[in-house]
């Protein structure tokens, strides 16, 4: 069942692509399907997965390698399935209407489907190297979504900065989930989180899964892809940006962080990175008057206060993130929307141009205040509830955890601050920023239909702030799941206590910032760095952009001689060096063997010299082929009558073949130009080799230990191969199969031979580099 | 095993690896034709200091090694080939430049060029 909802998503996805000019805005219709499908999937199996029964189910993949596709649902699962296809559902819905005439709805709607089964399939995975294998998937039909306008630069810039980051954070993290899976003896993820593993390199292995978990959550410092992948339509930024895959980093920490939490570096580094996260995020979502940029760094803020409650990895903590993990997503997809529908309206999101909304905007207004509303913590909202639960978690902790939660709530302050700042865009936008020009009023409401979806999240974060047991049960279970010792009550009153004393504090901090947003703005501009996230990220590509060119100018000098120097220098040089270590030397053999090499060799080295000397082609042709000749004598004295035989009728072809190529070229060898490997540096090189020759040559023959294989290829020549000549029956029948590829290399050589000498155009002749032929024909004539 | 053949191994490799450094292909095809013997010679080499012909049957006496003697066999016939095939190349370098010199790649110079001034090309 769970595998087949992924197939349906695979399916629906590649048929709407596959149709996409043909679909249109029906791919939507089509590939909806599919989460759609996932969505009722989970419902219905919603009470026995909170009762504790968690569905497995499992294929062979590479069983030998222990990689099995298992996919699991639990109840965590179960509440990232209702993200990930709950809301699913509704941003296809809206992307209907939002697509209408655009002609790349096809594109999108497919993009959108396969995307929604890659994040079904982290959530689902319970074996790491799947899990990794979905996180990839996510990534890249990320980086086609937010490129979906590939004729716009700044859509592809930010997509391929969106995939460099969360691609390379991915490979992090599939180098710690290796580590991992080796030091725990399991790749399942269920498995080893509930015996995991201890040792030297678990610490490494857990900051090495952060870091694909960082980038994917857009933390501090890899968060400058998520702002910048805006860029996006806005369905594609509701889904991504805000419900399903930025939280898949958080859905990666509050995994870990029950096993894990205790861990060295976990504790700080997750807490330090989310709390810094939380606050910078909010301090940036003050600045921006593009309300997509306002809510994608509202997103970053919310993502590190998930980051640390999950982080923490205490059963009140994650009971809370549970909760508010749900909360954000259904005021962020909500508010996503809106800004969406108001842009299409309106042709702009700037705080500087946006209209004033008049009566048809009524519905939108609402839905967009309930939701900024839930994201500021106001009762008796979702979002409310949820935060309470998060300061109620730390509120009676040790100092530690009061620095925390004062962190926490400072982080608060600033989300309801920015909270008021999206409202108030959408009511009285000119207590934000008055422009130069009035501002005109836009009466006509949004089209029909396409505030439905979001009004459908609005009513969800009021129904669930005001009746709380609704989902108290599935936030209990989720949590259950993580942690067994964690457990959550959602109520709206809790009477007058602690916690909600810090609320009010908070809210009363935000609406403090944001009465003071003058001021405010003039500090933050005066004291922002001037360098921003998206710089850093443009440096550092150039900087490996500049890395790449001067590595290429180095080791790719684009000379033959020079690539054959390095390359021979390293074979000779590499073995020479490890032998200088070890007691390899087997003293010094005879001086000579037979008396018959003794010609035989005087014709190789006399031959050899000649040839490497000679400035003439023709001579060092025919100098080649007394080396060969020698060769001959050589193998005659030796005892191998068949080589000598070979070796003769070869050299005379090679010989002619050499003549009828050479009688093209110019009699003498001219000058090189501009030679980048000077001759000292060939004649070291060529020491170099023969010098590393003789003594493998003396040090292999000494390390011989066991008995020579060929003594058993005499005795069972006859018997077996029929054949007295062994040399034969080696070539014929023991090794028959690599003659075979010998006289295919052959084959594949004389087709090359024939197709370079008979392709081409015509020679050209130049005056200063003429053929010996057109020379002779010239003095002839 | 003997220090005679040892040095003439290693001095043909030698030649063979100064002739392949060079730019003229008809050269290095020739380097190619050494380095083949001189390694050619070591497998011999390792065959023991030869022997009567390895034949089965005859007086029972010690036979050379066989089995780099197939090895060489297959050895020469390759390095023929590759020499044939270079040879090919040369005839059509001729036939295209005029000569059988290897220039260098004009497009790995280019970017060594510009690596040097520091302006990477554009990132898309």
């Amino acid at each position: 069942m769970l595998f087949g909802l992924i197939a349906l998503h695979a399916a629906a996805g590649l048929v709407v692509l596959v149709g996409a000019r043909r679909l249109g805005r029906w791919g939507f219709v089509v590939g909806g399907t599919a989460p759609l499908a996932a969505a009722l999937v989970a419902l219905a199996s919603a009470g026995a997965v909170l009762d504790g029964r968690s569905t497995t189910q499992r294929a062979g993949w590479v069983p030998q390698l222990g990689l099995t596709l298992d996919l699991r649902l639990d109840a965590f699962a179960l509440l990232m399935v209702a993200l990930v296809s709950g809301i699913g559902t509704l941003v296809f819905a809206y992307a209907w209407h939002y697509f209408a005439g655009s002609a790349y709805a096809g594109r999108a709607a497919g993009l959108l489907t396969l995307f929604a089964g890659s994040m079904l399939g982290v959530v689902l995975a319970d074996n790491l190297l799947v899990l990794y294998g979905f996180w990839e998937l996510t990534s890249i039909t990320s980086y086609l979504l937010i490129g979906l306008h590939d004729d716009d630069r700044d859509a592809r810039d930010g997509a391929l900065h969106a995939l460099l980051v969360t691609g390379l954070g991915g490979l992090a993290m599939l180098g710690g989930f290796v580590l991992l899976g080796h030091a725990a003896g399991t790749l399942q993820l269920s498995a080893l989180l509930a015996d995991p593993p201890s040792g030297g390199v678990v610490p490494v292995a857990l900051v090495l899964v952060l870091l694909g978990a960082f980038t994917k959550s857009a933390q501090y410092p890899f968060h400058s892809w998520l702002p910048r992948a805006m860029v996006a339509p806005t369905p594609i930024s509701a889904y991504l940006h805000s419900a399903a895959m930025v939280k898949a980093g958080v859905y990666l920490v509050a995994r870990f962080a029950p096993a894990f939490a205790d861990v060295g570096p976990w504790r700080p580094l997750v807490v330090g990175v989310g709390l810094v996260t939380m606050v910078a995020g909010g301090l940036r979502a003050l600045r921006p008057f593009d309300l997509k940029q306002l809510l994608a760094f509202g997103t970053i803020s919310q993502l590190g206060f998930l980051v640390v409650l999950f982080g923490l990895g205490r059963p009140e903590a994650t009971a809370a993130a549970c909760a508010l993990l749900l909360a954000h997503a259904l005021f962020k997809a909500a508010l996503f929307m809106v800004v969406g529908i108001v842009d299409h309206a309106a042709h702009t999101r700037d705080l500087r141009r946006l209209p004033l909304l008049g009566a048809g905007w009524r519905a939108t207004r609402a839905v967009a205040l309930v939701s900024a509303a839930s994201m500021a913590a106001i009762p008796p909202l979702a979002g409310f509830v949820a935060k309470e639960k998060a300061y109620a978690a730390l509120v009676h902790g040790d100092a530690t955890d009061r620095a925390i939660l004062a962190v926490l709530v400072v982080g608060s302050m600033l989300t309801v601050a920015y909270s008021a700042r999206f409202a108030a865009a959408l009511w009285r936008p000119d207590l934000l920023v008055v422009p130069s020009e009035p501002r005109t009023t836009l009466d006509a409401g949004p089209r029909h239909g396409i505030l439905a979806p979001a009004l459908v999240l609005a009513s969800a974060t009021a129904l669930l702030g005001l009746w709380p047991a609704t989902w108290s049960r599935l936030v209990d279970g989720a949590a259950n799941s993580l942690d067994p010792a964690a457990h959550a009550h959602l109520e709206l009153w809790h009477g007058f206590n602690a916690t909600l004393a810090l609320s009010a504090i908070t809210l009363a901090g935000g609406a403090l910032i944001f009465a003071l947003r003058r001021p405010v703005s003039a500090l933050q501009a005066r004291l922002a760095p001037r360098r921003s996230g998206v710089d850093a990220y443009d440096a550092s590509v150039r900087g490996v952009l500049r890395g790449a060119g001067w590595v290429t100018s180095v080791v790719q000098s684009g000379s033959l001689p020079v690539y054959a120097g390095i390359i021979l220098a390293t074979a000779a040089l590499a073995p020479l060096l490890a032998m200088v270590s070890g007691a390899w030397w087997p003293g010094w053999p005879d001086a000579i063997g037979r008396a018959g090499q003794i010609p035989a060799a005087g014709m190789l080295v006399a031959g050899a010299t000649a040839a490497t000397v000679a400035t003439r082609r023709f001579a060092a042709a025919l100098l080649l082929g007394v080396v060969g000749y020698g060769m001959a004598l050589l193998f005659v004295v030796q005892g191998a009558p068949d080589l000598a035989l070979t070796q003769f009728a070869v050299e005379t072809l090679s010989v002619v073949v050499f003549l009828l190529v050479l009688r093209r070229l110019p009699d003498r060898f001219e000058r090189e130009s501009q030679p980048l490997l000077g001759r000292a540096a060939r004649l070291a090189v060529s020491a170099l080799v023969g010098v590393w020759v003789a003594v493998g040559a003396i040090a292999f023959s000494g390390a011989r230990t066991a008995a020579p294989v060929s003594e058993e290829m005499v005795a069972r020549s006859l018997p077996e191969g029929y054949g007295e000549n062994v040399v034969n029956v080696i070539l014929v029948d023991i090794r028959g199969l690599d003659t075979m590829g010998e006289i295919t290399v052959l084959v594949a050589a004389g087709i090359g031979i024939a197709a370079l000498a008979r392709a081409g155009r015509p020679p050209r002749p130049r005056p200063e580099r003429r053929s010996i032929r057109e020379h002779r024909e010239e003095v002839g004539a | 095993m003997n220090l005679l053949l040892v040095v003439t191994a290693a001095f043909l490799c030698a030649c063979g690896t100064y002739l392949v450094l060079s730019r003229h292909l008809s050269r290095v095809i020739i380097g190619i034709g050494l380095l083949g013997h001189g390694v050619n010679v070591l497998l011999v080499l390792s065959g023991g200091d030869g022997g009567r012909p390895a034949f089965v049957g005859g007086d029972g006496g010690p036979v050379a090694d066989p089995l780099p003697q197939a090895l060489v066999l297959t050895a020469i016939v390759i390095t023929f080939g590759v020499i044939a095939f270079l040879l090919a190349l040369a005839y059509r370098s001729w036939r295209v430049t005029g000569n059988d010199e290897v220039e260098d790649d004009v497009e790995d110079r280019r970017i060594a060029r510009e690596a040097h001034q520091g302006e990477p090309e554009a990132s898309t």
